[in-house]
């Protein structure tokens, strides 16, 4: 194993690593905002205000899309350009000009995209809505990442790939290949916005089900279990638990995963057969998702006393307690007969929530707190502040996904409750009314993770303001002397 | 003959079945490959302090690794 001796800095580009820091905290706000909006939506519908733009069905990709991409898709480009060249002790590749490119095509496509939503431009494909010349423009972009990502692995000074950057670049190719097949369309014509999908009917469905649960598996989990396997490390100041459970771990996600989206399918028109083979994956992902949670958790082991002391390591253990709850959930949700009352229910929803929120916002939010004072080469403005937001988080998931539990299980009773004629015992609109009370909390839920996004975004502004003014003094005292 | 091997391989039923069969294998041999050898073991555990390697602030607190792989 190579050693390096000198390490600067100034040896690595994080300016570009700054950029898409920022950036994914300006798109959680903005994200998570949208969310909680829509969520008052479905709770007090007069904030509907009969404006066709600011409506759920309007909005609502723009909160997924504004989380997932935004905020989750740059603290990916942010932390893997971090961690590649940390790990790999080498400058990352490309110069300046092909990460900005990143940087900006990334964003820009998002933006574009989302500003499309709002008037009604969407493929309708779930977690894929852009029209298919941001697709077209998406598919360019990652296109670069994978060579800036790949060239600088190939230039490393250190000998051994670290595991992190594995579960990188099997993050990187598989949502290059989601992207491509699931957004094969034709246009309608050269100039027009609408396209129309090569897939048709169960083909199409199963599709955008491969699609939407390995975005899941790939781009909302391998690539924060990138973000994991180096993050907890640093912050505990101690080696991963065990390196072969790292390696058995990245390979069974990367067999499992592919096949297990028709889970989202069950109880349709698919064959029978694609149904109980993806029961069965999910099943099967229970294992290296737990063996991938507690070699994280395990990481601690010989210092859980920073579970007490350190608000940063609180975040990263907490959002694996999420993984490890969420990654069992998940499976039992896939079970035909768990499925049949979850499925179309706030069940669903709460579910994503606990993934979303609970482990892929935590991880980020935690690994921020690390990694953003390294960046500008100072500490963090307040502790308290980062105490603060993770009380404030951790209620605030809590708050949701229990009021979901609620809401999506009474919902799924009550819509399939018979009176004893046979008859259905409860109308729609009193599922609706019962929903309500559950749906309050989940707004106030979310209310509680955007406030803690809130005091997140005041710390790292201090953070940053106070490293700027700590590099100016010497500056000034020499001028002065 | 080859035609008949694409005739055969073509056909879902038994893809599928090969496809199993590799995909299993493979992993099976990870997991022996990763777990079978102790010098091997050593070497693959010695990677966890790769994050640490171009640190000056944090060390480690966990033991040294036995012996020191390459690549």
């Amino acid at each position: 194993m190579a050693h390096s001796a000198v390490v600067s800095s100034e040896q690595y580009n994080y300016e570009i690593v700054k950029k898409f820091a920022i950036a994914a905290i300006v798109w959680g706000i903005a994200g998570m905002t949208a969310g909680v909006y829509i969520a008052s939506e479905l709770a007090w519908p007069f904030l509907n205000f009969d404006i066709a733009q600011i409506t759920f069905g309007r909005l609502r990709p723009v909160h997924t899309s504004g989380v997932i991409f935004g905020f989750g898709g740059n603290a990916l480009f942010a932390t893997s350009y971090y961690i590649v060249q940390r790990t790999c002790q080498t400058r990352l590749a490309g110069g300046t000009f092909w990460p900005n490119f990143t940087f900006w095509g990334w964003n820009l496509a998002i933006a574009i995209a989302g500003t499309g939503y709002l008037f009604g431009i969407s493929q309708g494909r779930e977690y894929a809505e852009p029209e298919w010349y941001i697709d077209l423009a998406i598919a360019v972009v990652w296109v670069v990442y994978f060579l800036i990502y790949t060239v600088t692995l190939v230039r490393r000074n250190q000998p051994h790939i670290y595991v992190a950057n594995w579960f990188f670049m099997s993050f990187i190719l598989a949502t290059a290949l989601l992207h491509i097949f699931n957004n094969l369309a034709m246009p309608v014509s050269l100039l027009g916005i609408k396209s129309y999908s090569l897939f048709s009917g169960v083909q199409d469905a199963m599709t955008q089900w491969w699609y939407g649960h390995n975005a899941v598996g790939f781009f909302l989990t391998a690539a924060f279990l990138g973000m994991m396997y180096y993050f907890v490390p640093k912050q505990a100041g101690r080696p991963v638990y065990s390196y072969r459970l790292s390696i058995v771990h990245f390979w069974a996600l990367s067999f499992m995963y592919m096949w297990v989206g028709t889970h989202h399918l069950h109880w349709t028109a698919i064959p029978d057969w694609t149904s109980s083979l993806a029961a069965v994956f999910s099943i099967l992902l229970l294992m290296p998702s737990w063996g991938g949670m507690i070699n994280g958790i395990m990481t601690l082991s010989g210092a859980w006393d920073k579970l007490r002391t350190d608000p940063i390591m609180m975040f990263l253990i907490t959002s694996l307690s999420f993984y490890g709850m969420s990654t069992f959930e998940g499976p039992m949700m896939s079970l035909k007969s768990v499925n049949a009352l979850s499925h179309y229910t706030d069940w669903t929803v709460g579910h994503v929530h606990s993934g979303a929120l609970g482990w892929v916002a935590m991880v980020s939010i935690g690994s921020f707190y690390h990694m953003i004072p390294r960046l500008w080469n100072t500490t963090i403005y307040s502790t308290k502040l980062i105490y603060t937001h993770f009380f404030l988080a951790t209620i605030g998931v809590i708050l949701y996904i229990t009021a979901l539990w609620v809401s999506g299980i009474g919902q799924g009773l009550m819509l399939r409750a018979f009176d004893e004629y046979g008859n259905l015992a409860y109308t729609f609109v009193e599922t609706v009314v019962f929903m309500h009370g559950p749906l309050v909390a989940r707004a106030i839920g979310g209310m509680f993770f955007v406030s803690g996004m809130l005091v997140m975004a005041y710390n790292i502004y201090m953070t940053i303001a106070r490293a700027k003014q700590e590099e100016k003094a010497p500056v000034i005292a020499v001028a002065q002397a | 003959m080859l035609a008949d091997l694409w005739m055969w391989i073509t056909d879902l039923g038994n893809s599928k079945i090969v496809a199993l069969v590799i995909f299993f294998t493979t992993f099976v041999g990870i997991v022996l490959y990763v777990y079978s050898n102790k010098a091997r073991s050593e070497r693959l555990e010695s990677y966890r302090y790769v994050p640490f390697l171009d640190d000056d602030e944090h060390k480690p607190q966990a033991e040294s690794p036995k012996k020191q792989g390459e690549k």
